[in-house]
């Protein structure tokens, strides 16, 4: 498959990528990673040595949850991309395909946890309770922010790629410094009555495309160093932008993580008991003072990029079709429906619910607020600036000149004309 | 009142930032068993321990990055970069995500994180080592840049800069780290506000900004000057941003002549901010147009021949002659 002009993929199975990957793993010594799998395309439940025990955990209940967070940020990915094509948006980043790796991770992470996004999370988003109304400000143009991440612990999106994976580590760093202050605390005055704090860890999100970036590198190397509490959680959707994934790496990405000396598992992107089961373990691993782990959720971005993309122009609609075979969604619901978990009447009510959702959203961003740009004013410093009080002074000076006047009236004289003067640039 | 060098003050300053506040932390390359290259930070790991004066991997973009994660989880990191050759690593950190945190979140979020970086040529060092890179961060909203002429103001910036709710850049004039003078630890005195800018010499016939490493020597000018019977009053700006425009427009408009000197390269330097905004403020009271002494449009020089590239006593001596001749 896949037309001979086109770059080839890791996923698409031709000899030639056959090869490379036997390359690379003659180069390694070793085997590349196998992937980790519970729950196939078809909707069986298969079993792994580690992680069928935390699969274990989940019941009816959850499974559900799982399926009705994943269908509706699919509603939702639906909805927001027409509002771009509709003009109410700047911009939309898709994330369909991507549902089991974001909700799979999310709902493995606990409150006190904090997760450091990319800018494609909409359902890691959805799973820390952040309104995903709030989420449209920054593509609606009214906030590049939106939310706060101190509510929720899920943190800003971030643009400039990689740039979020240092603050992961540094925050996990600071993690790891309250448990010694706090634990010093205690020591120092035994007979308070404390309440134990819960142990929390770090998760940050990239992509493939950034895993090329220097700052996933140095932020591994700091993690490894400090043993940080952190989960770097890759989602190889195999595309950054145009360029495929082969270009960013030749080895799996999980690979990598034996160059920094700890623990890297490849896990089925599309299966959401695999992703939750390996990212809580993950966490677990983390919060227990064990150090980093990195996680490559093999995955596939099914849409474009972002709504100014065209996937045709760089990749075969064959490739698509292969990727839809193995819905995040589809092969739940097999599952589902297998175990007598859900009925119709529970997808005809995730469906409403999504329908519901998706008029909220629509609503809510007709209603998003043009801010002030005196905000913008207000918040470039924490503290007093005298050149941002020069400037907004002559802002609203200059603003003033526009309101209607009556009359224009003459300028009182000045003996002195440097007396008069502001000196702010106009 | 102390004597000591600039360095020093330095030291003394971040072990007072250390001690009072249990969520401070320093980090750099080298900066624990060796006291780090200049040896600012001089047995302060032996007195607060690895977890607060931390040795880090050697990668600027890594330290500006977690430092910025450790402010988010409510620290306050100082940052120290080795030399200012070697900050671009970190750049992208700086500009894009530490400048914007805080707009970005719409105030919600606060990120106090201190850089040091000694700047400046006149150590005879090699390629990287003497640089001047301010006026690439004053061009950055959010970031508030700071540098020290003296040792009483070096202990004191150093604090004020951690006290800072904003990301503040503290550059270090290495060439002046053996300088000694008084510290009251006491009390910051006239130094109390850190953004505010110094007259350090009344006169009454032209005006010379200077800051950091020039500060020496544009006082040594006005000295010569003196003696051709000039006046010379000199400013030390101490804040690169904000800049104290007020006291640079006052000693203009009374003077009617300014010349600024800096290190950088004249070109898109501070100098030339504020040539245009005391132009701006006070055309009408200048004698002379804003003369710049700085560095060359060219890659700092190889060290045999930087004495031919920083501005020295001469070079503003010259510009205040050329001001003196309107």
């Amino acid at each position: 498959m896949g037309a001979t002009h086109l770059p080839s993929t890791e996923f698409d199975q031709t000899a030639a990528d056959d090869q490379l990957e036997a390359e690379a793993e003659a180069q390694l010594g070793s085997p590349a990673e196998p992937m980790v799998q519970l729950l196939a395309p078809d909707g069986t439940l298969g079993t792994d040595p580690v992680f069928s025990a935390y699969a274990d955990r989940l019941d009816g209940e959850k499974l559900r949850g799982f399926y009705a967070d994943m269908a509706k940020i699919r509603r939702f990915d639906v909805e927001a991309t027409a509002l771009q094509r509709q003009g109410q948006l700047a911009l939309w980043v898709p994330l369909t395909g991507q549902e089991a790796a974001q909700i799979g991770s999310g709902r493995a992470s606990q409150p006190q946890d904090y997760i450091f996004p990319t800018y494609r999370e909409h359902g890691v988003a959805l799973t820390r309770n952040v309104d995903l109304a709030e989420l449209l400000r920054q593509f609606r143009g009214v906030s590049n922010g939106g939310w706060n991440p101190k509510d929720t612990n899920f943190h800003l999106y971030t643009l400039v790629l990689a740039a979020q994976t240092p603050h992961a580590v540094g925050y996990a760093m600071g993690i790891q410094r309250d448990q010694k202050l706090a634990a010093a605390a205690v020591a120092a005055d035994a007979a308070a009555d404390r309440p134990v704090e819960p142990k929390a860890a770090v998760m940050v999100y990239f992509g493939d495309g950034a895993s090329s970036e220097g700052d996933v590198h140095e932020s591994m190397v700091f993690a490894a160093s400090y043993n940080a509490p952190v989960v770097f959680f890759c989602q190889n959707n195999h595309w950054a932008i145009s360029v495929p994934s082969s270009v960013q790496t030749r080895i799996p990405l999980s690979n990598r993580a034996k160059g920094y000396g700890f623990p890297g598992i490849r896990v089925d992107g599309n299966d959401a008991i695999a992703v939750h089961a390996v990212t809580e373990w993950a966490l677990e691993h983390a919060r227990e003072g064990k150090g980093p782990v990195l996680i490559e959720a093999f995955t596939y971005r099914v849409g474009a990029h972002t709504t100014a993309d065209d996937p045709t122009k760089y990749r075969e609609s064959a490739e698509e079709t292969l990727w839809r075979a193995k819905d995040p969604l589809d092969r739940l619901e097999k599952y589902l429906r297998a175990q007598k978990l859900a009925d119709d009447a529970f997808f005809d009510q995730v469906k409403a619910d999504g329908d519901e959702l998706a008029a909220y959203v629509r609503k809510t961003t007709y209603d998003l607020e043009t801010p002030d740009i005196r905000t913008a004013f207000a918040n470039t410093y924490v503290e007093a600036h005298p050149l941002v009080a020069e400037e907004l002074a002559w802002f609203e000076e200059y603003s003033a000149g526009f309101a209607e006047t009556p009359e224009h009236s003459a300028e009182p004289s000045s003996p002195d004309p440097d007396d008069a003067a502001t000196g702010v640039a106009r | 009142m102390t004597t000591m060098t600039i360095a020093k003050a330095i030291n003394e300053g971040l072990r007072a930032t250390l001690d009072n506040n249990p969520r401070a932390l320093l980090m750099g390359e080298d900066i624990g068993a060796l006291g780090g290259v200049y040896r600012v930070t001089d047995g302060l790991l032996a007195e607060f321990g690895a977890d607060r004066v931390v040795d880090t991997p050697l990668a600027e973009s890594g330290i500006i990055g977690t430092a910025i994660g450790l402010a988010l989880r409510g620290y306050l990191p100082v940052c120290e970069i080795q030399f200012d050759g070697f900050v671009f690593p970190g750049f992208n950190q700086i500009t894009t995500q530490l400048a914007k945190m805080h707009a970005r979140s719409n105030g919600s979020l606060t990120v106090p994180v201190v850089v040091r970086i000694p700047y400046g040529g006149g150590i005879g060092s090699i390629e990287h080592h003497s640089e001047s890179p301010e006026a690439l961060f004053a061009h950055t909203a959010g970031l508030r840049i700071i540098t020290p002429s003296n040792a009483h103001d070096a202990y004191w910036m150093t604090r004020q800069a951690v006290e800072c709710q904003d990301p503040v850049i503290v550059f270090e004039p290495k060439r002046r780290y053996w300088l000694k003078g008084e510290v009251d630890s006491d009390s910051p005195g006239a130094s109390a506000d850190p953004f505010k800018a110094h007259v350090l010499r009344e006169g009454t016939d032209a005006t010379v900004v200077a800051y950091g490493p020039l500060v020496p020597v544009a006082l040594a000018a006005a000295d010569a000057a003196a003696e051709d019977g000039h006046s010379i009053e000199v400013i030390d700006l101490r804040s690169i941003s904000p800049i104290d425009f007020d006291t640079v427009t006052a000693s203009a408009k009374k003077t009617g002549r300014l010349v600024v000197a800096h290190e950088a390269p004249t070109f898109g330097g501070i100098g030339g901010e504020i040539a245009a905004r005391i132009s701006e403020r006070v055309f009408h009271s200048l004698e002379a147009p804003v003369i710049r002494v700085g560095g060359f449009h060219m890659p700092y020089p190889v060290a045999k021949v930087e004495e031919d590239y920083l501005p020295d006593i001469d070079r503003i001596l010259e510009a205040l002659e050329r001001s003196l001749a309107y």
